[in-house]
């Protein structure tokens, strides 16, 4: 087990990972990557049961499915950190040829992955037929997934939302991060989704808040509370409120850095805030 | 629905998705693109319904361009067969394959003129009739018809070899240059719009490797309406006699 120290240096050295990888190609989406560093990291050092290296199918391991894949930058770093893939390989996203496409697939073969994401609204539906699949074996892991704030907008993710109570998938924890923001400005203002909690409540699934989405400690206290609620009949919602571009503070609180790659003198300034610690890639 | 399909695969599942042609790939083309075929899962989708032989559920209910949609996904196999034995066939050698399918059926209870027990090969033609004259390539619904129609010839003294294309994607196209060496022109026959279908699978098979003349028995980029299968393939040119008349027009053009 790693200490929360040893985490926040992970973090720290993912920020830097996306900055790096998005200012090269010029794009990407910095904001939601960073608002899920946190969330990440503490995620595959301390939450997911791993097996060593990788198949597709993942008996006997819990498996983590991404469904809103712009946030492909922190995905990667973080796939790249725990051992999946040598992190030289971050040097090439979004670059031809190259495994780490701008939203994540598995069509190029890059280990971790196991769903093409991007188009948004999938991965719950996804996750779910893996949940199933997990019982159908008498695999006892879980299925883990995160899904956007405003990828709720997509009409697919109630549909899966209201299955999954339905057929009583107890072995999923999905984790939404609620930033507030979206491409075009706030949730609020491009559609406003009401009460979430109560929505997932109403539709027969266990919510567990997580109100600092961006302090490691509440999250393994928050991810150890949902996944003492699993097996219980009912599916697992995890609202994590999260800070679009967290650690950088000029990203920060804003829908600005959604999409958009910082020049150089940004770069700068983002990776002074966050001192190298594992050693760049 | 597709989506859950996908996820089960994860896992080592086959699974098999079931409902209209309509709602297996106009109503679920992004979720079939990239959670199935883009990434590469195993999973068959079986759609039924497809085509005017719906019948009087109308134009809503009745796909004329899943063929094309399901073709142009990269991996995607496309299978239509033409009766229940084929059907069974084809359903058990699909979960034998590795890789996304989409199986095409019917609505109607047809009649059965295929062997029961047949082994089924995908992307590999079925010779039924052999000839010299003329060529019918035909799939689903559209076999029996164009067996229909080459008796018909057959008493004009016109001899129609009929190839049997249950698979449009992979394409056998080794049978088809083959039977048009012989031949010298084809006929097409499907129930689905001429765009995209199997007749424009066969049109650039033929353009690229030995240019023939082509007629059409496809629908011409409408869509369907309310009535009986009968009615509705009659309308639309979807028969037998339709068949004949392509014939027909395509010798003359040799």
């Amino acid at each position: 087990m790693a200490n929360t120290q040893q985490l926040e240096n992970i973090t720290t050295q993912v920020r830097r990972d996306i900055l790096r990888m998005v200012h090269k190609v010029n794009s990407g989406h910095p904001g939601g990557s960073l608002g899920c560093a946190e969330f990440f990291v503490t995620l595959y050092n301390e939450i997911m049961d791993r097996k060593e290296g990788f198949d597709m199918d993942g008996i006997g391991e819990d498996l983590f499915f991404l469904s809103n894949g712009h946030i492909s930058p922190v995905y990667y770093s973080v796939l790249a950190r725990v051992g999946y893939f040598p992190v030289e390989e971050l040097n090439t996203f979004r670059l031809i040829n190259s495994g780490l496409q701008g939203h994540p697939t598995t069509h190029e073969g890059l280990p971790g992955i196991r769903i093409a994401s991007g188009s948004l609204g999938q991965g719950m539906s996804v996750a779910l037929g893996a949940a199933q699949a997990k019982k159908l074996n008498g695999c006892k892991h879980l299925i883990y997934s995160l899904h956007g704030d405003g990828e709720l907008q997509e009409g697919q993710n109630w549909e899966a939302i209201m299955y999954a109570a339905g057929k009583k998938v107890d072995n999923i924890i999905s984790t939404i991060d609620l930033n507030g923001q979206q491409i075009d400005g706030s949730t609020d203002t491009v559609l406003p989704m009401g009460d979430i909690k109560l929505k997932f409540e109403a539709f027969g699934w266990t919510v567990i808040d997580i109100e600092e989405g961006n302090n490691i400690e509440a999250i393994l206290k928050g991810m150890a509370k949902a996944k003492a609620e699993t097996g219980k009949g009912k599916p697992v919602c995890v609202l994590l409120n999260t800070v679009m571009g967290n650690g950088v503070d000029f990203m920060m609180h804003t829908h600005a850095w959604h999409g958009k790659a910082p020049n150089d003198e940004q770069l700068a300034i983002g990776l002074a805030q966050n001192p190298e610690t594992l050693g760049d890639y | 629905m597709m989506g859950i399909a996908a996820g089960l695969t994860i896992g080592g599942k086959i699974p098999f998705t079931g409902t209209f042609a309509n709602f297996s790939t106009g109503r679920v083309y992004d979720q079939i693109r990239q959670s199935i075929a883009y990434s590469d899962k195993n999973v068959k989708i079986c759609a039924s319904h497809a085509g005017l032989t719906l019948g009087e559920d109308g134009a809503t209910h009745q796909i004329l361009e899943d063929i094309g949609l399901m073709k142009m996904l990269p991996g995607m196999t496309v299978i239509n067969p033409c009766d229940y034995n084929q059907t069974k066939a084809a359903t058990i050698a699909i979960a034998e394959h590795v890789g996304p399918v989409y199986l095409r059926f019917g609505r109607p209870s047809v009649p059965i003129f295929t062997p029961d027990n047949q082994k089924f090969e995908i992307g590999k033609a079925i010779h039924f009739t052999e000839g010299s004259d003329v060529t019918i390539v035909a799939t689903g619904h559209l076999v029996r018809e164009a067996l229909e129609a080459s008796k018909a010839l057959y008493e004009k003294g016109i001899t129609a070899e009929v190839i049997n294309i249950h698979t449009i994607k992979p394409l056998d196209a080794k049978a088809i240059i083959d039977s048009v060496s012989k031949t010298k022109c084809i006929v097409t026959a499907e129930e689905h719009n001429h765009l995209g279908g199997l007749g424009e699978s066969v049109a650039r098979v033929l353009s690229q490797h030995q240019p023939t003349p082509q007629e059409f028995v496809a629908t011409n980029d409408t869509f369907g309406e309310s009535g009986t299968p009968a009615q509705l393939m009659e309308k639309y040119g979807l028969n037998s006699a339709s068949i004949v008349k392509a014939c027909e027009r395509v010798i003359k053009r040799k």
